[in-house]
C-alpha cells in the first residue's frame, strides 16, 4: 500500500472573500454566494439557506463568470452619429453628463405637451414596480413590460379566477402532492424550485404526466408523455372535466364553501343583463339556500347553497346556478374524450384514465393535517383537507391565442378537483392570493407635467374600464385595453414598434426600452421590424423619432438605437426583488431579495435603477421631488430605503423600522441595505402553520395580508369558476351592455365568441385563418433549459454547449418527405420563409416541427465575430411569425395575439416544408454582420479563465516507480 | 476507499447544470485553467471534464428521452492508466480517483484513445490531457464548510441527481442507491470495472382510477353542505 499522499493547499482562503447576492442570469432569481480573490470571482455557486434554490444552481448561474468577462460588455454612453442610419451601429462615445442631459431635455419637452409620446417599455427586467412608478409619475400610460409576450395568459388567467397563478404566483406542492401534471413547459421562471419539486415527486413515487408536443428536459423523467397537438391543451382539459362530471368525481364541499358555483346567473337570453350574476337590493350575489328554501346572500355563513338547481326570482327573473350551467356546457358530447381525441392527438382511453386516476389520488389518497384554523367567517376548524393533485403550466399554453381560456381550463380542473391551495394541490405564494381582480384600474387620462391618476396598467372588471375614446377607438400605443384586448393586464410589447411606425393610433416621439431586443428575437417578424426601425416619413425623419436603449450589452437593438445607456451587470448593482412587484415568496413564507454588488464595474456605466431614480429627480416628478423643489433621493439605494408607497410599506418588507426591528410594515431604516447584506440578501418570513392552506377563505392568513397591504380587506376570496367580468364584454358585442359596446362588426364577433364567462375552448385563431392543407405543420419553439431567460448567449461556456438550432422533426414524417438527417430545408408560413437545416427525433408529436428559440445572433452582436455559428446556421422563428392576423374581410387586420389578454401568439404558426434543392446551405435570410462599437476590445480567440494560477498535484515518484516495479 | 458517483436517470433533465459547474471550479482549480478556443466565433469548444449526452430510445410514440451525464468513470482497471508512456496518468491507491499529472503530461493522445467514455479532453491551451478530478481540491478541503467538501457538480444539482461518496463503505449513500437501484456499469463488458453508477429510470406503476364521489352525474342531487 502507497501512503496517502499529502495533498497541497490548492486555494488560498487566506486571499478570499465571500459575498451574497442574488443571481441574474434569468428570472428565477436564486441566492448565490460569490467567491472572490484579488477582485477575481473565483466560484458562483448556489446559497444553502436560500428560499428559492436551496443551494444548488443552474447551468446559467454557474456561467455568471463569463457573463461578467463578456467582451459584449457596453463601455460609455452611446450616441448615433448624426449623419449616420439608424442599423449601421456609428456611434461617438459621450459622457454621462451629456447623455442625461439629452434624455432629460427631451423627456421634459413631451411631458409638458404630450406625455404619451413617450412608449416605455421594459423587457426582462423585474423592477416594474420602479419603472411603472417612474412611468406613472411621468404621466404616460404608454407603459409595459414584456408580459404581453410572455406571461400575461397564465397570470391573468389566474388572477381572474382564484387571485393567484401558475407563473409565480404560485407553486405546486412539491412536499405533499402524489400526482403533478405539468402542461407546455420546457422551463419555468421557478427553473431550479420545479427541478427540485421534481426530484422530491419521484423520490416519493408520485406520478409526473407531461402534456407537451415535444419531449425533451422536464418531459424526458415523465411518467407519462401526452404528446398533444400544440394548442389543444384547452380542449384536453374540458375532455377530462366532462369525465369529472360525468362520475361525480367533484369536490362539491369546496365548491360550494369556496367557489362561486353555488351562486344564480340570470338567465334571460337575448336581453341585457343576461348572464350577469343576480344581486339584490343591497348588490350582493344570490345563492339558494336549502336550509331556509329562499335565496341568501352568496357570501353569508351557515347557510348550505344549492349547487345546481333553477328557479325564479321574486320578480319573475329566471335564475340558475353557475354549477348548472357548468354541468350543462361541458357534458354536451362535444367534450367527450372520444370527440377530443382526434382533435388533440390523445386517444380517448388514456384522457378518461387520467382523469380518473387524478380524481382517484384527490378523492380515496387526500391528506389531513390536524390544524387548527379560522375561517373567512371566524369560525374554528380542526384541520386542512389535502387533495394532493397539483399542476404547473406555463409558454405552451401561454404562447397560443387561446392561451386565456386554455388557462382558465386547466384551473377549472383543479378546482373541481378541490385542488386549490390546499395541502398536496396548488399553492400560492405572498402577496397571494388577491381578491379577484386586484382592485386597480389601468390609467386613462394623460396630461401635461401631471402624473397618472393610477398605474399604467391594471385589471379591467367592466367595458367601462376600457382605454377608448368615444368613437372606441384605442388611447394606448400598443392598443391594449381597447376592444382588441380588453384584458391586457401587461401591455402588448410586441406591437409598440408596428402601430408606432404606422402612427395608428398615434405617432409617437420617444422609445425608451430597457433590456429588451426588440430589432431580434424579442419581436415577430424580425425583418421587417428592423425595416420599420429605419422607416421615414415623406420629410426625410425616422417615423419613430428617437430611441434610447438601456442594455449592459452590445445587442442587436443597440445597432438601431439613437441614444444607449449602459447598464451594469447583475454583479456591480443594487437592485430589489420587491414585494411591491414580483418577489421571491415561496408557499409557507412572503420573502423578498436584494443585489448588492460584488464587483466593481470597471466601465463608465451606469445601472438603469440608478438612471431612473437620476432622471426623475431631473423632470422633477412629484414622487422623487422635495417640498424645495429639489430631487428627493440622493440615489437608488436612498429611494429603496425612504420609498414608501403608503405608510410603513415600502419597496423591501425585512428589517423596516427605525431600529430595524419590524417585519413586513414599518418605518424606513436608515441601515436597511446593511440588514440585508448581513443577512445574505434575502428576507423570510415565515408564516403560521394555520396560515399556509385556504388562504382564500383563512381569516388567520387574511388578517395578515390585510396588514402587510397585500389584500384590501379580509373578505373571503371567492374563487370564480364564472367570470361575469368576461360576461359583460360579451353582452358588449351582443348588443346588450348598459355601456359602452363596439361599433366594428368583427370587434363584436371577437366579444361574443371568446368572452365565455366559463372556460371555453377555440381554436387558434391564425389556425383558422390559414389552410392546414396548405401549411400542415405546427411550429413552435421552446429555450434550452441552458439558456432560458437568460438574455446573454453569447455566453462563452452556454453557447459551447449549444451555438447552432435546428429544425426538429418527427423522423418518419421527415422521411416520408425525403427530408434526412441534417438536410436544410424551406419553412414557409403565411408571411415569411426561412432556410433551416433539420434534424430528426422521435419525441415530437408526428405534425409538429420545433426549434430552440433565440440561439441565432446578428454577427457582431453580443461581441460575436461575423462567421458565427449562431448568424450563420442559426435561425430565427420569428421572421415566420407576423404580429397581425390576415386581413378579415372588411379588410382590417387584428393582432396575432389572444383576443382576450393580448397576449402575444408565437406558439399558433403553422407552416409548410420543402427540401432545399442541393447546393442550398446555410440559414436564410442572412444579415450584414453588425459594426462593433466604439471601445470594443475584440474578443479573444482563446481563453482559459482562471482566479489564480493552479496549484498542481504530481503523482509520486514512489507511485511511479511502485507500480513499474510490480 | 472507492470514490466515485452515483448518478439518477431517472430524475436526470439534461440541465447541465452539473458541466457548468464543473467548468467553472475546474477551471480555477489544481488542473486550470480549462481553456476555450473561439469562445465568440465559429465553432467554440473547450476543455470540459463532465459532458451532457441526451438521446432517445425506442421509437415513436414510445419513445424515451435520456439525459446522459458522462465524465470520468474512475476505473478500477483503467485503461487510460495503462497506455499512458510518462506516468502522467494514475489512479490513487487512498481513494481510487484517477488522475493526470499535468507536470508529466505531453499531450500524447493515448489515453483519450484508450478511453471508451470519452471521459479525457486535451486542452488546447495547455496541450495536456484533462479529465474529472472528482474536485480532489474540493472534498478533502477542511477549509471549505463540511457540506461543500464534494464535487461541484454534485453541491449544484438542481435534481440531486448526483451523488458522491464510497463505494467500498457499504453504509455510503452511493452503496445504498446502488443496491436499491441496482446501480449499472457503463459498458461493463468492456472490462474497465467503471466504479460510477447510473440508477435506471424507474418502472412507471400502475396507478387506481376513480373511487366512488357522488356517482354518475343524473345521481347528483343537492347535498346539504354548510358555507
Amino acid at each position: 500500500m502507497t501512503k496517502a499522499s499529502a495533498l497541497p493547499q490548492f486555494e488560498d482562503h487566506q486571499n478570499q472573500t465571500h459575498k451574497y447576492t442574488t443571481c441574474y442570469m434569468c428570472a428565477c432569481r436564486c441566492g448565490i454566494k460569490v467567491t472572490l480573490e484579488d477582485e477575481k470571482i473565483r466560484f458562483i455557486q448556489g446559497n444553502p439557506n436560500h428560499p428559492v434554490n436551496k443551494g444548488v444552481l443552474c447551468a446559467k448561474g454557474n456561467a455568471g463568470i463569463m457573463k461578467q468577462l463578456s467582451p459584449a460588455k457596453l463601455n460609455k454612453p452611446l450616441l448615433r452619429k448624426p449623419d449616420s442610419e439608424r442599423g449601421a451601429a456609428e456611434f461617438e462615445e459621450i459622457s454621462w453628463d451629456r447623455a442625461l442631459d439629452i434624455l432629460t431635455e427631451r423627456l421634459a419637452n413631451i411631458r409638458a405637451t404630450d406625455p404619451r409620446r413617450l412608449a416605455y417599455f421594459t423587457g426582462r427586467d423585474q423592477m416594474q414596480a420602479l419603472t411603472g412608478l417612474w412611468a406613472s409619475q411621468f404621466g404616460t400610460y404608454n407603459w409595459a413590460a414584456h408580459g404581453g409576450f410572455c406571461s400575461v395568459n397564465m397570470a391573468a388567467a389566474g388572477l381572474y379566477t382564484m387571485g393567484h397563478a401558475f407563473w409565480e404566483f404560485g407553486d405546486p406542492d412539491w412536499d405533499q402532492t402524489k400526482y403533478f401534471m405539468l402542461w407546455g413547459v420546457a422551463e419555468d421562471h421557478a427553473s431550479n424550485p420545479i427541478k427540485i419539486g421534481l426530484k422530491k415527486l419521484k423520490e416519493r413515487g408520485a406520478k409526473f404526466v407531461a402534456v407537451n408536443p415535444v419531449r425533451t428536459g422536464y418531459q424526458s423523467i415523465a411518467d407519462e408523455w401526452l404528446a398533444l397537438k400544440p394548442g389543444t391543451d384547452g380542449l384536453l382539459a374540458l375532455a377530462m372535466i366532462h369525465v369529472l362530471l360525468r362520475d361525480g368525481q367533484i369536490d362539491d364541499e369546496f365548491l360550494i364553501r369556496y367557489t362561486n358555483a353555488p351562486q344564480l346567473v340570470v338567465n334571460t337570453p337575448g336581453q341585457v343583463g343576461d348572464g350577469l350574476l343576480w344581486r339584490d337590493g343591497d348588490d350582493a350575489t344570490q345563492v339558494y339556500d336549502q336550509l331556509t328554501e329562499s335565496f341568501a346572500p352568496a357570501m353569508s355563513a351557515d347557510i348550505a347553497p344549492a349547487l345546481m338547481g333553477e328557479f325564479e326570482t321574486p320578480d319573475g327573473v329566471p335564475v340558475r346556478t353557475v354549477f348548472s350551467i357548468l354541468l350543462d356546457k361541458y357534458m354536451d358530447p362535444q367534450y367527450s374524450p372520444a370527440a377530443v381525441a382526434k382533435e388533440c392527438g390523445i386517444d380517448a382511453a388514456t384522457i378518461e384514465r387520467i382523469a380518473l386516476e387524478m380524481a382517484h389520488v384527490a378523492f380515496q389518497e387526500s391528506i389531513t393535517l390536524g390544524i387548527e384554523w379560522t375561517d373567512w367567517a371566524g369560525r374554528k376548524q380542526t384541520q386542512f383537507i389535502g387533495r394532493p393533485v397539483s399542476m404547473h403550466a406555463m409558454r405552451g399554453v401561454s404562447a397560443h391565442s387561446n392561451g386565456f381560456q386554455t388557462c382558465r381550463a386547466i384551473h377549472l380542473l383543479q378546482i373541481l378537483l378541490g385542488t386549490i391551495d390546499c395541502p398536496g394541490g396548488h399553492l400560492a405564494k405572498p402577496p397571494f392570493p388577491k381578491h379577484i381582480v386586484p382592485p386597480i384600474k389601468p390609467a386613462k387620462v394623460n396630461a401635461p407635467n401631471t402624473p397618472l391618476e393610477s398605474a399604467p396598467l391594471g385589471f379591467p372588471t367592466c367595458p367601462e374600464d376600457l382605454l377608448i375614446d368615444e368613437q372606441g377607438q384605442p388611447q394606448r400605443i400598443d392598443k391594449a385595453y381597447s376592444w382588441d384586448a380588453p384584458i391586457a393586464a401587461h401591455g402588448l410589447m410586441h406591437m409598440v414598434i408596428s402601430n408606432a411606425v404606422a402612427g395608428d393610433p398615434y405617432p409617437i416621439d420617444t422609445l425608451m426600452l430597457f433590456m429588451a431586443n426588440m430589432a431580434w428575437n424579442s419581436s415577430m417578424n424580425t425583418s421587417e421590424t428592423m425595416d420599420m426601425l429605419r422607416a421615414k416619413d415623406a420629410d426625410g425623419n425616422y417615423k419613430i423619432p428617437f430611441i434610447v436603449t438601456c442594455d449592459a450589452f452590445n445587442s442587436e437593438t443597440v445597432a438601431f438605437s439613437d441614444l444607449v445607456l449602459p447598464d451594469t451587470t447583475y454583479l456591480e448593482r443594487y437592485d430589489t426583488i420587491s414585494m411591491l412587484d414580483r418577489p421571491i415568496s415561496e408557499p409557507d413564507a412572503a420573502c423578498d431579495a436584494v443585489r448588492i454588488p460584488v464587483v466593481d464595474a470597471n466601465r463608465d456605466v451606469l445601472s438603469w435603477q440608478e438612471v431612473m431614480v437620476e432622471v426623475a429627480g431631473r423632470l422633477k416628478l412629484p414622487a422623487f421631488t422635495n417640498a424645495q423643489g429639489q430631487p428627493k433621493y440622493e440615489n437608488y439605494k436612498d429611494f429603496i430605503i425612504n420609498f414608501e408607497r403608503a405608510p410603513g410599506i415600502g419597496f423591501l418588507a425585512g428589517w423596516r423600522g427605525e431600529n430595524g426591528d419590524q417585519s413586513l410594515l414599518g418605518a424606513p431604516n436608515p441601515k436597511q441595505w446593511e440588514a440585508y447584506e448581513e443577512n445574505e440578501c434575502f428576507f423570510k418570513y415565515e408564516l403560521a402553520p394555520n396560515q399556509r392552506y385556504m388562504r382564500h377563505a383563512n381569516l388567520d392568513y387574511l388578517t395578515l395580508a390585510k396588514e402587510a397591504a397585500w389584500v384590501g380587506s379580509t373578505e373571503q376570496i371567492v374563487i370564480e369558476l364564472y367570470s361575469e367580468t368576461l360576461q359583460k364584454f360579451r353582452l358588449a358585442g351582443q348588443g346588450l351592455y348598459d355601456g359602452p359596446q363596439p361599433t366594428e362588426e368583427n370587434q363584436k364577433q371577437r366579444l361574443v365568441r371568446y368572452f365565455d364567462p366559463l372556460p371555453s375552448y377555440y381554436s387558434p385563431l391564425e389556425q383558422q385563418s390559414v389552410s392546414s392543407e396548405e401549411y400542415p405543420f405546427y411550429a413552435i419553439t421552446q429555450r434550452p433549459m441552458f439558456m432560458y431567460h437568460s438574455w446573454d448567449s453569447q455566453n462563452a461556456w452556454l453557447r459551447q454547449i449549444m451555438s447552432q438550432n435546428y429544425l426538429y422533426m418527427h423522423r418518419q414524417t421527415a422521411l416520408d418527405m425525403g427530408i434526412n438527417d441534417f438536410d436544410w430545408a424551406w419553412v414557409e408560413s403565411r408571411s415569411g420563409k426561412i432556410r433551416v437545416q433539420v434534424k430528426h427525433m422521435e419525441g415530437v408529436n408526428p405534425n409538429t416541427v420545433w426549434t430552440w428559440n433565440a440561439i441565432a445572433k446578428q454577427g457582431g452582436a453580443w461581441g460575436l465575430s461575423d462567421d458565427t455559428n449562431e448568424a450563420k446556421q442559426g435561425f430565427l422563428m420569428n421572421h415566420l411569425i407576423s404580429e397581425l392576423l390576415p386581413s378579415d374581410k372588411g379588410g382590417s387586420r387584428m393582432t396575432n395575439s389572444d383576443p382576450i389578454t393580448g397576449q402575444a401568439a408565437w406558439y399558433d404558426l403553422q407552416v409548410k416544408i420543402t427540401p432545399a434543392t442541393a447546393g442550398e446551405e446555410g440559414s436564410w435570410p442572412q444579415f450584414a454582420p453588425l459594426k462593433s462599437p466604439p471601445g470594443y476590445t475584440p474578443a479573444p480567440t482563446k481563453q482559459g479563465y482562471a482566479s489564480h494560477t493552479n496549484v498542481n498535484l504530481n503523482r509520486p515518484w514512489s507511485d511511479i516507480f511502485g507500480r513499474r516495479s510490480s | 476507499m472507492k470514490l466515485g458517483l452515483a448518478i439518477d436517470l431517472d430524475t436526470c433533465v439534461g440541465c447541465h447544470a452539473c458541466a457548468t459547474a464543473c467548468k467553472q471550479w475546474n477551471t480555477s482549480g489544481t488542473i486550470g485553467p480549462l481553456t476555450d478556443t473561439n469562445p465568440y466565433g465559429k465553432d467554440p469548444n473547450g476543455a470540459w471534464l463532465n459532458r451532457i449526452r441526451t438521446f432517445e430510445v425506442d421509437e415513436s410514440p414510445l419513445s424515451k428521452t435520456v439525459n446522459m451525464p458522462l465524465s470520468c468513470m474512475h476505473c478500477e482497471d483503467a485503461a487510460c492508466v495503462t497506455v499512458c508512456p510518462t506516468g502522467a496518468s494514475y489512479k490513487r491507491d487512498e481513494d481510487g480517483i484517477v488522475l493526470i499529472d499535468q507536470d508529466r503530461c505531453m499531450g500524447c493522445n493515448l489515453c483519450a484513445w484508450a478511453c471508451p467514455y470519452g471521459a479525457r479532453e486535451l486542452d488546447p491551451g495547455s496541450g495536456t490531457m484533462k479529465k474529472c478530478t472528482l474536485c480532489v481540491d474540493r472534498i478533502y478541503d477542511e477549509q471549505l464548510p463540511e457540506a461543500e467538501r464534494q464535487p461541484a457538480c454534485v453541491i449544484t444539482c438542481p435534481t440531486n441527481s448526483r451523488v458522491f461518496g464510497d463505494f467500498d463503505d457499504p453504509e455510503s449513500e452511493v452503496s445504498k442507491l446502488q443496491k436499491q437501484r441496482e446501480g449499472k456499469p457503463l459498458m461493463p463488458e468492456l472490462g474497465y470495472n467503471p466504479v460510477n453508477t447510473y440508477l435506471p429510470p424507474r418502472e412507471p406503476i400502475e396507478r387506481p382510477q376513480g373511487g366512488k364521489v357522488l356517482g354518475k352525474v343524473k345521481q347528483i342531487v343537492n347535498r346539504i353542505i354548510h358555507r
